[in-house]
């Protein structure tokens, strides 16, 4: 089945069958690799992207249901002034270890911010508790989208 | 010694976040980093490059690679051995290159263990001294090809950011200008390396160099490798250990769409198909019935009551100081075990590896740990010679010990043998926990006497697995698995009378491997747990009671530290509990306070974390900083969540559901300080991994009375409210 | 209890049978009374037959109608033990005095029917005896079966025995006396077993008569749906009206309006009986899940349609502990709504949100929608508990979907404060299950 979705502003016609997963739409046919696979079961975050602006698990979420909503990947989160902050705090405060989870935590930060230019903690306990990270940077995540959300370093 | 340099206030962790740093320390070079895919000529000269050892390359048009023999799985190695290259070399960092090193122990071995490999928290401890050689000889190098184009001593000249100065003169040439003349002046037999006063780099907070592609997905992991043409794979071993293949119906599977191929190999069954859905549905269609072997009956039960029946007989002795027969013999004499469960390792990057096998070659694209042992075990399983093997490594999106393992090339070579083209082998979650190498059972039995509140005799025996038999055999000497014993046998603590053995058990059918903080994860958690309850049989504060019992100076500095820091002694609420650890292990000596919450149904709630540790030399500050909090936090989650249980022969948990990981909102506020006290480095990897269960199991203990003796914490043990 | 306690207990029990066969008259009404129309014997019904197969099947062989019928009355999910082979038998029902296992059905000649006779079938399944004349325990929905045409329990039998044989020994039963003793089924049988065929209702549509007989005869929908008397038997006058089966509340699916299926659109009900998932209806889990994967799923439409007329003239039974109006979906934020219990949000918010969305819309799968589930609105949170516990899997048009099971890894009191932070925030009158609760819930699961 061929369908055509709108992926970081671009249009991207591939053949899947419609129930498959966007994750391995993105990895796997478009060769965008920066979506990682974690687990497969929406419990660990790594495959975060943005649906019309939303944090969504691209591991459960059939391509049939993006249809044309617009699908943001962290190969272009940095096109909105959000998903650059979060990425510049991340460098910044030097978030990451291995890396693997933080495509999806940025992404889940970038849509928190977008929502909620001011989060307190339990806001980004609420955005952030589903996406793990085994190199354990919580702390820094935490500090870097405070970072992030006032524009200077805390 | 002294806390004589406690990193200053400009590296610390607040100064860093802060980020006001005036003195322009905070470099954010993007420096490219290359996966090994173009294999690195040994030293040579040829074509004007400057390649004076297996670590430097400089060219011509002034391009300065440097060489990783270690690999990045997230520890921020790569910065660290360029920083400790360039610092000696006085290489401009902002004008480097990095490259993965190929697989060639001859020139990249790790000088702890002779081979090709990351582990065990030795990078830097290992590479610290061939590092700084091969810098400086290269600098000397450099220097006395300008001072012969100049007609001077080499001693008039200095040295910066990749150029050579005349002093006199001010007549300047740089590194590039100089490569085609430098390979040919004799390396300097002991060349003088900096001191530490003068350091540029090392001991600064640099930013590191593999971070910005991951915030763009640009960084490729081995996961990422993709080729033209390439199919996808996902593989389905028996469940039970050691079981075969029966019977397979792949009817179902190969009307899916995109299914393209079942390998069906006598242990496992893998679906090829044009991409991991297709590959994945096509499993589950699969109808297979296993020949489940002998192995189906085993339990934890059983692999627990085997264990406890081990631990009971007598080991081989480690080592004996002083009378223990006496020792054991004066004062009173108390006796505990403490048991740690199975453990996977549950990287973030499920276990994966992509292979192209022709005739005549064998193409891996993966992240492994262990480069050499990759390439040959790849072409053991292609039936081909080890030099038609080329490995490619990837960055790891974690290793923690399982990709000192070759299993998933073995078995992505095997099916690759049958598939035409390039095929990713990737496993679902579920396989990686289902099929993991597992961190082994230990059971660590201590008997110990206390007279006028010291401890006079100490026995410790461990009883578990010898991953050291199996994965390093020639270190496995005298039925000793040093590994096992590591921080036992050199445990911080003064005691006239001290004694440990080992008893190797090996569970069944279960395979065991390496996981991060390795043996000093049963040990330190045995030994701490113990020494606080000996301080409560003594009366004494566990903070004072360590600090009197300790010999190591440095572990004692990193006790007062974190006492400090953390606010010992002063009053918590009701159900608040702080405990603490030390230990030596890796070559750092860290001291750990939590601080956590206990309710009356036995929910921890990490409340903070306090550790305060004495690397030596902190190459990178910050890389410091931030392996203890990522350290600490692997620890906790495993005290709190991990235990692999077996029954009829199979893993029982198999994903994120039902084998747990700490959450950012269980997550601990975590100050990490860094004592620089001028010693060798030591390792830093694994240290905070180890220190963070017994600490939180003292801080229970100190909450609720509760002597929790066994991991993962049973809260239900808590709500029963058992005191010790 | 002592020996002497539990030969008194004994007594008494077989007594209150005893007088329980006295009070034939307090029996209750059958479960298709409720129509007070006249019913005729089926021969002498001239509407279309609502017994057999659905006409598509009508040229089918023995077995194969033998097997729509056995998916009909959906035998294999109980004689199915977790991980065991296919109408082997094993799983075991747990009841407050013991555990109760299912037998193999298979025609392995040991160990399961295989010496059975056409008679020794019907015996079983129209009166509850046994081959060696031993009383079933009425786990074995005989009450129902009873209704079942002769023609078609010996079409099931004959698709029974067209499967390979299984040899698979049931577990022993670990019931405590005096409810080990099979005999004492006898009087409960006679009371409470009409042992009677289906019989057409004249003053019905055939469609309504063959729904009846797909929903009583086969589905034996009211052996979870329909309360219990104390001694055991289906409470006819609150027919539909829910109840606790197994530690899953079946819900209402009388007529009323606010708490049953009254109000329900016949696309939707169709739906869920087909699919296990009707929009804004939240999606069926545990015993129910199983009853649409393994038998309604695989009905003929007309089929789910006759059910569905059937099932919407049962008349209403409201359920009082259930709102009258489901919760809308929750606010966006995570801070509006229902916060109370920060433990129960704290398992939210890592394990369930991703999938859940904090407004209980699914951002991912329309399956995944709280919102409208009854299971939401059940202040008893009896469902939602044990699907966090087991986890569910559906099947939809677009292949599997699940949720993993969380009751290996999360604590009773972890497992307590999700279901009370999902109930309040996603229903309209929070739950108070307590750890303990729990624990007790997971007891009842069959396994």
């Amino acid at each position: 089945m061929t369908t055509t979705l709108m992926i970081n502003g671009e249009q991207k016609s591939v053949d899947a069958p419609p129930e498959m997963p966007l994750l391995w739409v993105l990895r796997d046919i478009l060769g965008m690799t920066g979506t990682k696979f974690g687990c497969g079961i929406a419990q660990c975050g790594a495959c975060t992207v943005h649906v019309d602006g939303k944090p969504v698990r691209s591991c459960v979420l059939p391509v049939s249901a993006v249809r044309d909503r617009a699908v943001t990947t962290i190969e272009g989160v940095s096109a909105s002034p959000t998903g650059a902050k979060v990425q510049k705090a991340w460098l910044d405060l030097e978030v990451i270890q291995c890396g693997y989870c933080q495509s999806g935590q940025i992404m889940s930060a970038a849509a928190l911010l977008a929502a909620t230019p001011n989060p307190d903690d339990s806001d980004i306990d609420a955005a952030m508790a589903g996406n793990i990270c085994r190199c354990g940077t919580y702390v820094r995540i935490r500090a870097a989208i405070k970072q992030a959300a006032s524009g200077r370093q805390s | 010694m002294t806390i004589a340099a406690k990193i200053p206030d400009a590296f610390s962790r607040r100064t860093l976040l802060t980020g006001g740093l005036a003195s322009g320390f905070l470099f954010a070079f993007h420096v490219p980093v290359r996966a090994a895919n173009e294999p690195v000529q040994p030293p040579d000269t040829t074509d004007g490059k400057f390649a004076p050892n297996a670590f430097i390359r400089i060219d011509a048009a002034g391009h300065t690679a440097l060489v990783m023999p270690q690999v990045e799985m997230g520890q921020g190695i790569y910065t660290a051995v360029a920083m400790i290259l360039a610092e000696e070399l006085d290489a401009d960092l902002a004008q480097v290159t990095l490259e993965a090193a190929p697989p060639n122990d001859k020139l990249y071995a790790n000088p702890t263990f002779g081979i090709q490999v990351t582990g065990n928290s030795n990078s830097i401890r290992a590479f610290w001294k061939p590092l700084r050689n091969a810098g400086a000889s290269a600098r000397a190098m450099l220097v006395q090809a300008a001072a012969q184009q100049w007609q001077v001593e080499p001693a008039s000249c200095t040295t910066s950011k990749g150029e050579v100065t005349h002093g006199a003169s001010g007549r300047k040439l740089s590194y590039a200008e100089l490569a085609s003349t430098a390979g040919s002046q004799t390396p300097p037999k002991d060349v003088a390396l900096k001191d530490p006063k003068d350091f540029v780099y090392i001991g600064k907070p640099l930013k590191r160099f593999d971070t910005p592609d991951k915030v763009n997905g640009k960084a490729v992991y081995g996961i990422d490798a993709m080729l033209p043409g390439m199919k996808f794979a996902t593989l389905a071993a028996c469940p039970v250990f050691g079981g075969k293949v029966g019977k397979v119906d792949d009817s179902a599977a190969r009307k899916i769409p995109g299914v393209r191929q079942v390998v069906i190999l006598d242990d496992m069954v893998a679906v090829v198909g044009d991409h991991m859905w297709a590959a994945k549905k096509g499993l589950e269609a699969l109808r297979i019935d296993w020949a489940e072997g002998p192995n189906a009956r085993i339990s934890s039960k059983d692999i627990w009551q085997d264990l406890r029946a081990a631990s009971e007989k007598d080991g081989v002795v480690a080592k004996s100081t002083g009378d223990i027969a006496k020792g054991l013999a004066t004062g009173e004499k108390y006796e505990q075990s403490y048991e740690l469960p199975f453990l996977a390792h549950a990287t973030m990057e499920p276990v994966n590896c992509t292979v192209h096998v022709t005739p005549d070659s064998c193409e891996i694209w993966t992240g492994t740990q262990i480069m050499t042992r990759v390439q040959s075990a790849a072409a053991k399983a292609a039936g081909l010679p080890v030099d038609k093997v080329t490995v490619t490594n990837h960055l790891l999106g974690g290793g923690f010990g399982r990709k000192l393992e070759p299993d998933m090339v073995i078995a992505a070579v095997r099916i690759a043998k049958q598939v035409d083209g390039p095929v990713k082998v990737v496993w679902t979650r579920e396989e990686d926990v289902q099929h993991d190498i597992y961190r082994p059972v230990y059971r660590d039995t201590i008997a110990a006497t206390l007279s006028d509140g010291k401890i006079v005799g100490w026995k410790y025996k461990v009883t578990g697995s010898a991953v050291i038999a199996r994965w390093l055999p020639p270190a496995f000497q005298k039925g000793i698995d040093i590994d096992a014993i590591d921080s036992a046998v050199d445990m911080p603590y003064d005691i006239p009378n001290f004694h440990v053995e080992y008893v190797r058990a090996e569970p069944p059918a279960v395979p065991t491997g390496f996981w991060r903080g390795v043996g000093p994860n049963n040990n330190v958690f045995a030994i701490e747990c113990f020494i606080d309850e000996l301080a409560r049989k003594a009366n004494k504060d566990p903070v004072a009671f360590r600090r009197d019992t300790l010999g190591e100076p440095r572990l004692k500095a990193a006790l007062d530290y974190v006492a400090e820091k953390s606010g010992w002694g002063q009053p918590l609420p009701s159900r608040v509990g702080r405990g603490v650890s030390v230990q030596p292990s890796f070559g750092s000596f860290i001291a750990t306070v939590v601080e956590a919450e206990v309710d009356e149904q036995g929910e921890v709630h990490l409340r903070r974390v306090t550790s305060a540790v004495d690397a030596g030399i902190a190459v990178n500050p910050d890389i410091i900083m931030a392996q203890i909090e990522g350290g600490l936090i692997f620890g906790l989650t495993a005290a709190l969540y991990g235990e692999i249980t077996i029954d009829k022969g199979r893993v029982q948990q198999s994903n994120f559901h039902d084998y747990r990981m700490l959450r950012i909102d269980q997550a601990p506020k975590i100050e990490v300080h860094v004592i620089s006290s001028g010693e060798a480095p030591g390792g830093i990897g694994e240290t905070g991994v180890t220190a963070g269960p017994p600490a939180l199991r003292n801080a229970i203990y100190a909450a609720t009375g509760v002597a929790l003796r066994r991991l993962p914490i049973d809260r239900s043990l808590i709500a029963a409210g058992k005191k010790s | 209890m002592s020996p002497a306690m539990r030969i008194l207990a004994g007594i008494v029990v077989i007594i209150v049978a005893a007088l329980a066969a006295g009070l034939w008259v307090l029996r209750g009404p059958g479960p298709m009374a409720f129509s007070g129309g006249t019913t005729v014997a089926l021969s002498d019904y001239r509407g279309t037959n609502p017994a057999g197969v659905p006409a598509s099947l009508a040229q089918a062989s023995l077995v194969e109608r033998g097997a729509y019928l056995a998916k009909a009355a959906d035998c294999m999910v109980c004689h199915t033990a977790p991980d065991g082979k296919q109408y082997a038998g094993g799983l075991g029902f747990k009841l407050p005095f013991g555990t109760l296992y299912s037998t193999n059905i298979t025609p392995d000649k040991e160990t399961g029917i295989g010496d059975y006779s056409d008679q020794d079938f019907l015996n079983a399944l129209h009166r509850g005896v046994r081959r060696d004349g031993a009383r079933l325990y009425p786990a074995m929905p005989y009450t129902s079966y009873t209704y079942l045409t002769d023609a078609d329990a010996l079409a099931i039998k004959a698709y029974l025995f067209s499967l390979p044989p299984v040899r698979a020994p049931a577990p022993a039963n670990t019931l405590e006396f005096p409810f080990d003793q099979r005999w004492g089924m006898m009087f409960w049988s006679a009371v409470f077993n009409p042992d009677t065929r289906f019989e057409p209702d004249t003053s019905k549509s055939p469609e309504w008569n063959r729904g009846a007989y797909l929903a009583e005869a086969l589905a034996h929908c009211g052996e979870c749906h329909t309360p219990r008397n104390p001694a055991f038997a289906l409470d006819n006058p609150k027919k539909f009206a829910g109840a606790i089966t197994a530690g899953w509340r079946a819900f209402n699916i009388s007529s009323d309006k606010q708490t049953g299926i009254g109000a329900w659109h016949d696309d939707d009900l169709i739906s869920y009986l087909s699919t296990g998932h009707a929009l804004g209806h939240g999606t069926a889990s545990g015993p129910m899940g199983e009853a649409v994967d393994q038998s309604l799923s695989q009905l003929a439409p007309d089929d789910i349609r006759a059910i569905v007329a059937y099932l919407r003239s049962v008349p209403p039974t409201p359920s009082p502990d259930l709102p009258a109006t489901l919760a809308p979906p929750a606010p966006a934020s995570h801070k509006d709504g229902v916060t109370a219990d920060a433990r129960g949000k704290m398992v939210f918010e890592g394990a369930c949100v991703s999938c859940h969305g904090w407004t209980g819309e699914s951002p991912v799968s329309p399956f995944a929608t709280l919102t409208g589930a009854w299971a939401v609105n059940d202040p008893g949170a009896t469902n939602v508990a044990q699907i966090v516990i087991a986890g569910t899997r559906r099947n939809t048009p677009d292949g599997a979907i699940s949720m993993p099971a969380f009751g290996d890894a999360y604590s009773d009191d972890e497992i307590a404060a999700v279901a009370n932070y999902v109930t309040a925030r996603f229903g309209g009158k929070g739950s108070k299950l307590t750890a303990q609760d729990v624990t007790e819930l997971r007891k009842q699961v069959s396994q």
